[in-house]
C-alpha cells in the first residue's frame, strides 16, 4: 500500500497519477547531473594519469627508495700485538645501535635519547650535522650496548615505535686494563666537529669512530678496514625482509709493535705516582721497547662514548694524563746533554783526552759568574772525570772554545732540534739553538754568554724524552741514529742517519758514562753488578727559561730529573732515557732506567736458557689483565 | 505480485556491476592484508557482500512508499542513536563513532544515517510538488539535515557527516533550488569560513594544511598523501602486480585495505586498472540515474538521485585523496574498502533503488 504523508494533500487518490507526481520536470537537470559524473570520473582520472603514466619513474624510484636501505657491516678493526705477539688491544663481538635516517621522525630522537641515556639536544644537534649527507648514512647511536639498552631497542623495535633504530653486529675496542700501554696505543673517540673540517679525515661522517691517540690514529687507515655494506628491503617498520646484496667488511690490519710488554710494564711501574716519561729503544734498529708517559688513563673507561664525562675531566686535569710526555715535552735536559757537548768538542779537535780545566765551584764568563752544582768544585778534571761527576766548570769551559754553532753541528747531528720522525702523533722537536737559529726565530744576535747555559744543557735547548734516547742511543752505537718506530713493519733503515765519529772519541764519552754509574759517578746508585750499564744523570731548572714551559702547566718550578742510560758498554742493545718531572736530581731518575734496563737483560738471559718461542707465553699473561 | 517476475524485474546490470566491483575490491584487501594481522579481512568481507546482498533483497521488498511514510519514526530513531553513540560508544581513531554489539561486531550509527538522510530529502522533495524551491523549504531541510550531521561531526567524523551534503545538494537541485539560494549559500559558506577552521580538531586542520602542502610535513599527517602518491605513482600504465606492489606489501602505505585501498589497487594494477574501476562505477552510477529516469514518481527519483549523489561523492573524495587531489578523510571507496558497516549501508541503498526500479510498473 502506498502512504501519502502530506498535510497539504488531503486527496489521497492512491490508483491516478498524483498532481505534478511526475519525474520529468528534472529531466535536464538529470542529464546536467549525468555531466557532473562525467567531468568527476575524468577529473579523477587525470589524476591518476599525472601519477601512473606521466610521473611513473619518479613515483618508481621514491618506491625504491622506501623500500632499500643500506646498512653498514663495521669491519673489525686490526689487533694490536707486542714484539712478542702477545694482544695489546683486542676486539669482542658487541652490538651497535645505528640510527637510520631514511626513516628517522623528528619527534622520536628525543624519547630515543632518553632511553639511552644520550643527551636529547645533542642528539638532535648530531641529527642536523647529517643534513648534508646522503640519507643512507646512518648515524652512530652507540657502542657496545649494556644489556639495559638492548632491552630498551627490542622493547621498542616493533609498531607504533622507533623503527628508525637498528641493531648491528659489530666489534668493539678492549684496551689493557689500567691503561697499560696508553700513550702508545691512544684510543677510539668520535670524530669532532673540528676533525670532520680537517683534511685528514675529510672523508668521515660524523659519529664515525677514529683513533684519537697514539698508534690507533696514526695507523687509522691501516687498522680501521673497510666498512662492508648490506642493502636489505625493509618494511615500513625497517625490519628487513629480503638481502639483495652484500659487499663485506674488509678486516683492519692487525698491528705488531716493536714495544715489550715486558718491559712496558717494568717502566710504568718505575714511574707510578710521578710524573715524566721513559723511552726505551734499541739503537740499532730504533726499535722502540717501551715508552711510557705517567701519568697515564685507561682508555676502557671512556671509548667509543659520546661527550664522555670521565674524558672531559682527564682534559682538564692539571697534570695532564692525556699529555704524552715521552714525545711532546719539550725540557732543558740539563746534565744529559754533556755526552753531545763532549763528542762535539772532542770530533771538533778542541779538546782530547788529557784536556783539564779546574774546577773551583764556578768560574766567570763575560762578565757573569756561573756555578757548578758542587760548590766545593771538582778540583782538576778531565773529560773522563767531568762526565763522571758531571762537571759544569769543565763543560763551560769547553762549550765556550767551541762555540754554538759547533754543539748544534753535532746535537742536530744526533737529532736534536728536530722530530725523529717517530710513528706516533703530535710529536714535538724541541729547540737546538745556535746563532742562526736565534736571529731566525728571535731576530737577535747570539752573544757567547749564553753558549755558557747551553753547554750543560740549559738556556734555549729542550729535547723530548724520545730525541734524548735517540740522540744518545746514536752517539753510542759511533754515530748511526736509527729513525725510531714502534710499529714493525715500519722498517727504520733506509731512515738511518750517520755521522764519521772517531772510534776513540765516541769510547772516551762511553767510558765516561760508564764511570757515572761504576766508577763513584752521579749516577753510582743505578749500577747492576753483571752488567755493563752506562749513563748520565741530569738536572734540569725549570725556572729560568719560557720555552721550558711550553706544553707544562702548573707552578712546580722544582728541577727536572734526568737520566739516560744504556748496555752493555761494549755494544750498546738498549737505551734508555727517563724524565721525572720535580725530580730534582737525576740520580732519582736513574733507578727507572735501571729497573727497565735490567728487566731486559734479565729477560734475555731467560730466554737464552730456554726456546725463545716458549718465553713468549710462559712469561706474561697474554693481553688484557 | 509473483516472485518470478521480481526476480526478473531487479536491476540485473546494476547487481553485476556493485558484485564486480566488490571482487575487485575483495581481491585488493586480499593483496592488500597478506601476512599481516589483517589477513582474514577479504573473506570477512566476502561474508559482508552476502550480508549486503540480504540486506538489499529486504531492502527492496519493501515498498519505499511504506518506507517514506515511517521517515518520521526512522528520523527519530537515527537522533537517538547519534544521542546514544557517545555515551556507549567506543572510542577508535580518536573518535566514538561505534555501538559495540557483542561478538565482536560492531555498529556504525552514522552510516544508517545515511538511509534515513536519502528518504527523509526524498519525502520532503516529492510533497512539495512545486517545480521551484521556496526559501522557507529550503532552510527547513537544511535545518532537518544539518541536525544529524553536526552530531555526527562532533563524534568527531567530519568524513561522515560531510557524505550526506551531496544527498542535501543534488536534492535541492532538481528540487527547484533558486539561483539567488545558491548565491546566498556561497556567501554564507564564505562567511563561516573562518568560524568552521576554528571549529575544526587540530588533526582536521593539520590535515587540510597538508592537503594543500603535503612536504610541510613529511613525516607526520603528510605521510599517508606522499606514501599514496608514491604508491600510485610507482604502479605506472600496468602495474605491479597482485601482491607485488611494495609500497601496499611492505606497508610504507597506511590502512591499505580500508581508507587507501584504492592506492594499493593503484599500485598493482597501475592506470588501466583504474580505468576498469572508473568505468565500473561511472556504468553503475549511469545504471542509477536511469532508474532515476524512470522512477514512478518524485520520491522514487529523489532516492535514486540521493543514492547516486553519495556514491559518486564517496568515490571522489577517496579516490581523490589517493592521488592528492582531494583532503585526507576516513571515507571509504564504496563497495571496495573493507568494512562491514559501510559494505551493508551501499547494498541497503542499491537496495533501495532496486526498490523503486520494481514499482515502476503499477498496476
Amino acid at each position: 500500500m502506498r502512504i501519502i504523508p502530506s498535510e497539504r494533500r488531503p486527496d489521497s487518490n492512491i490508483d491516478k497519477p498524483l498532481f505534478r507526481d511526475e519525474t520529468k520536470f528534472a529531466a535536464g537537470k538529470i542529464a546536467a547531473f549525468q555531466w557532473v559524473v562525467v567531468i568527476s570520473f575524468l577529473f579523477l582520472l587525470t589524476g591518476y594519469w599525472d601519477l601512473q603514466v606521466r610521473n611513473e619513474e619518479i613515483y618508481n624510484a621514491k618506491a625504491l627508495q622506501n623500500q632499500i636501505k643500506s646498512r653498514p657491516i663495521p669491519a673489525p678493526r686490526g689487533k694490536i700485538l707486542d714484539r712478542d705477539n702477545r694482544v695489546i688491544v683486542d676486539n669482542h663481538e658487541s652490538f651497535k645501535l645505528i640510527l637510520s635516517r631514511e626513516n628517522l621522525k623528528a619527534e622520536h630522537i628525543r624519547p630515543i635519547a632518553l632511553g639511552l641515556g644520550l643527551d636529547p639536544d645533542a642528539l638532535e644537534g648530531r641529527v642536523k650535522r647529517f643534513r648534508s649527507v646522503p640519507t643512507y648514512f646512518t648515524i652512530n647511536l652507540k657502542e657496545d650496548l649494556t644489556r639495559e639498552e638492548l632491552t630498551f631497542v627490542e622493547a621498542h623495535s616493533g609498531e607504533d615505535s622507533f623503527p628508525e633504530m637498528a641493531l648491528i653486529p659489530s666489534q668493539f675496542r678492549v684496551y689493557p686494563q689500567g691503561g697499560l700501554a696508553g700513550h702508545v696505543i691512544g684510543y677510539l673517540g668520535e670524530v669532532s666537529d673540528a676533525e670532520l673540517n680537517s683534511p685528514e679525515w675529510a672523508a668521515y661522517n660524523p659519529g664515525d669512530l677514529i683513533g684519537k691517540m697514539g698508534i690507533e690514529r696514526f695507523y687509522n687507515e691501516v687498522l680501521k678496514g673497510v666498512d662492508g655494506q648490506r642493502q636489505v628491503r625493509v618494511n615500513n617498520l625497517g625490519n628487513t625482509r629480503e638481502i639483495l646484496g652484500i659487499k663485506d667488511a674488509v678486516a683492519g690490519k692487525d698491528l705488531q709493535l716493536t714495544i715489550d710488554l715486558d718491559l712496558q710494564v717494568v717502566a710504568e711501574l718505575a714511574m707510578q705516582g710521578r710524573r715524566g716519561a721513559v723511552v726505551a729503544l734499541d739503537p740499532r734498529s730504533g726499535e722502540i721497547l717501551a715508552l711510557v708517559s705517567a701519568p697515564s688513563y685507561d682508555p676502557n673507561h671512556f671509548v667509543g662514548r659520546v661527550n664522555s664525562h670521565e674524558l672531559a675531566l682527564l682534559m682538564k686535569d692539571p697534570a695532564k694524563p692525556m699529555f704524552n710526555r715521552a714525545v711532546q715535552a719539550q725540557l732543558a735536559p740539563g746534565s744529559t746533554l754533556k755526552p753531545i757537548i763532549a763528542i762535539a768538542a772532542l770530533e771538533s779537535g778542541m779538546i782530547d783526552a788529557n784536556t783539564t780545566v779546574h774546577c773551583s765551584g764556578g768560574a766567570s764568563f763575560y762578565g757573569r759568574y756561573f756555578k757548578c752544582h758542587k760548590r766545593g768544585g771538582h778540583g782538576t778534571v778531565n773529560l773522563h772525570r767531568a762526565i763522571a761527576q758531571s762537571c759544569d766548570v769543565y763543560f763551560y769551559t769547553i762549550g765556550n772554545r767551541i762555540g754554538i754553532d759547533k754543539i748544534a753541528e753535532y746535537a742536530e747531528l744526533a737529532g736534536l732540534g728536530r722530530k725523529t720522525g717517530i710513528d706516533l702523533p703530535g710529536e714535538k722537536e724541541g729547540v737546538m739553538p745556535s746563532s742562526k737559529w736565534k736571529i731566525r726565530t728571535l731576530r737577535e744576535k747570539w752573544y757567547a754568554g749564553e753558549t755558557i747555559s747551553v753547554a750543560i744543557g740549559q738556556g734555549y735547548v729542550t729535547v723530548t724524552p724520545l730525541q734524548l734516547a735517540h740522540a744518545i742511543g746514536g752517539l753510542v752505537t759511533g754515530g748511526v741514529w736509527m729513525r725510531p718506530h714502534i710499529v714493525r713493519e715500519a722498517k727504520a733503515v733506509s731512515a738511518a742517519h750517520k755521522a764519521d765519529l772517531k772510534t776513540e772519541n765516541v769510547m772516551q764519552v762511553i767510558n765516561g758514562m760508564y764511570a757515572v754509574v761504576n766508577e763513584g759517578g752521579t749516577g753510582a746508585a743505578s749500577r747492576i753488578p753483571g752488567i755493563e750499564f752506562c749513563g748520565k744523570t741530569g738536572s734540569a731548572q725549570r725556572a729560568s727559561n719560557e720555552l721550558m714551559k711550553q706544553g707544562i702547566l702548573g707552578a712546580e718550578y722544582k728541577d727536572d730529573a734526568w737520566f739516560v742510560g744504556f748496555a752493555p758498554r761494549s755494544a750498546p742493545e738498549i737505551v734508555v732515557a727517563a724524565l721525572y718531572e720535580n725530580g730534582e736530581h737525576g740520580n732519582l731518575a736513574g733507578p727507572i732506567v735501571r729497573d727497565v734496563i735490567k728487566a731486559y737483560f734479565d729477560k734475555k738471559a731467560r730466554r737464552e736458557k730456554k726456546q725463545p718461542q716458549n718465553v713468549a707465553s710462559a712469561s706474561l699473561p697474554v693481553g688484557v689483565n | 505480485m509473483a516472485v518470478y517476475r521480481r526476480i526478473r524485474d531487479l536491476d540485473w546490470p546494476m547487481l553485476i556491476l556493485a558484485l564486480a566491483i566488490s571482487a575487485l575490491g575483495i581481491l585488493q584487501i586480499y593483496s592488500a592484508t597478506l601476512d599481516s594481522r589483517f589477513e582474514a579481512a577479504w573473506w570477512k568481507q566476502g561474508l559482508w557482500l552476502g550480508a549486503g546482498l540480504i540486506a538489499m533483497w529486504f531492502m527492496s521488498k519493501v515498498d519505499y512508499h511504506t518506507l517514506l511514510g515511517q521517515v518520521p519514526v526512522l528520523y527519530g530513531i537515527a537522533l537517538a542513536l547519534l544521542i546514544l553513540t557517545p555515551l556507549v560508544g567506543r572510542i577508535a581513531w580518536g573518535s566514538k563513532r561505534w555501538i559495540p554489539l557483542g561478538f565482536g561486531f560492531r555498529f556504525q550509527p552514522s552510516e544508517f544515517v545515511k538511509l534515513v538522510i536519502v528518504l527523509l530529502v526524498a519525502r520532503y522533495l516529492a510533497e512539495l510538488r512545486g517545480d521551484r524551491l521556496e526559501s522557507r523549504d529550503l532552510l527547513r531541510l537544511a535545518g532537518l539535515v544539518g541536525l544529524p550531521l553536526m552530531m555526527v561531526a562532533m563524534q568527531p567524523d567530519l568524513g561522515t557527516s560531510l557524505t550526506y551534503m551531496p544527498i542535501l545538494a543534488v536534492g535541492v537541485f532538481l528540487g527547484g533550488l533558486r539561483w539567488q539560494h545558491l548565491v546566498s549559500v556561497a556567501v554564507l559558506a564564505a562567511v563561516l569560513m573562518p568560524v568552521g577552521w576554528l571549529a575544526l580538531k587540530d588533526y582536521q586542520r593539520a590535515r587540510l594544511v597538508t592537503f594543500v602542502d603535503p612536504m610541510r610535513d613529511p613525516m607526520g599527517s603528510g605521510y599517508q598523501v606522499i606514501q599514496s602518491k608514491i604508491a600510485v605513482g610507482a604502479g605506472g600504465m600496468w602495474g605491479k602486480g597482485v601482491t607485488r606492489g611494495s609500497q601496499t606489501q611492505l606497508r610504507f602505505l597506511p590502512v591499505t585495505h580500508t581508507d587507501f585501498l584504492i592506492s594499493a589497487f593503484a599500485e598493482e594494477h597501475g592506470f588501466v586498472g583504474m580505468v576498469v574501476v572508473f568505468g565500473l562505477f561511472f556504468l553503475l552510477l549511469m545504471q542509477i540515474v536511469q532508474n532515476a529516469q524512470s522512477a514512478p514518481d518524485r520520491a522514487g527519483m529523489f532516492i535514486c538521485m540521493g543514492v547516486c549523489a553519495l556514491l559518486l561523492f564517496h568515490a571522489i573524495v577517496n579516490a581523490g585523496m589517493a592521488v592528492g587531489r582531494m583532503p585526507v578523510t576516513g571515507i571509504p571507496m564504496p563497495l571496495m574498502s573493507y568494512g562491514g558497516s559501510s559494505m551493508l549501508s551501499t547494498f541497503m541503498m542499491l537496495g533501495l533503488v532496486n526498490n523503486v526500479r520494481l514499482r515502476r510498473v503499477v498496476s
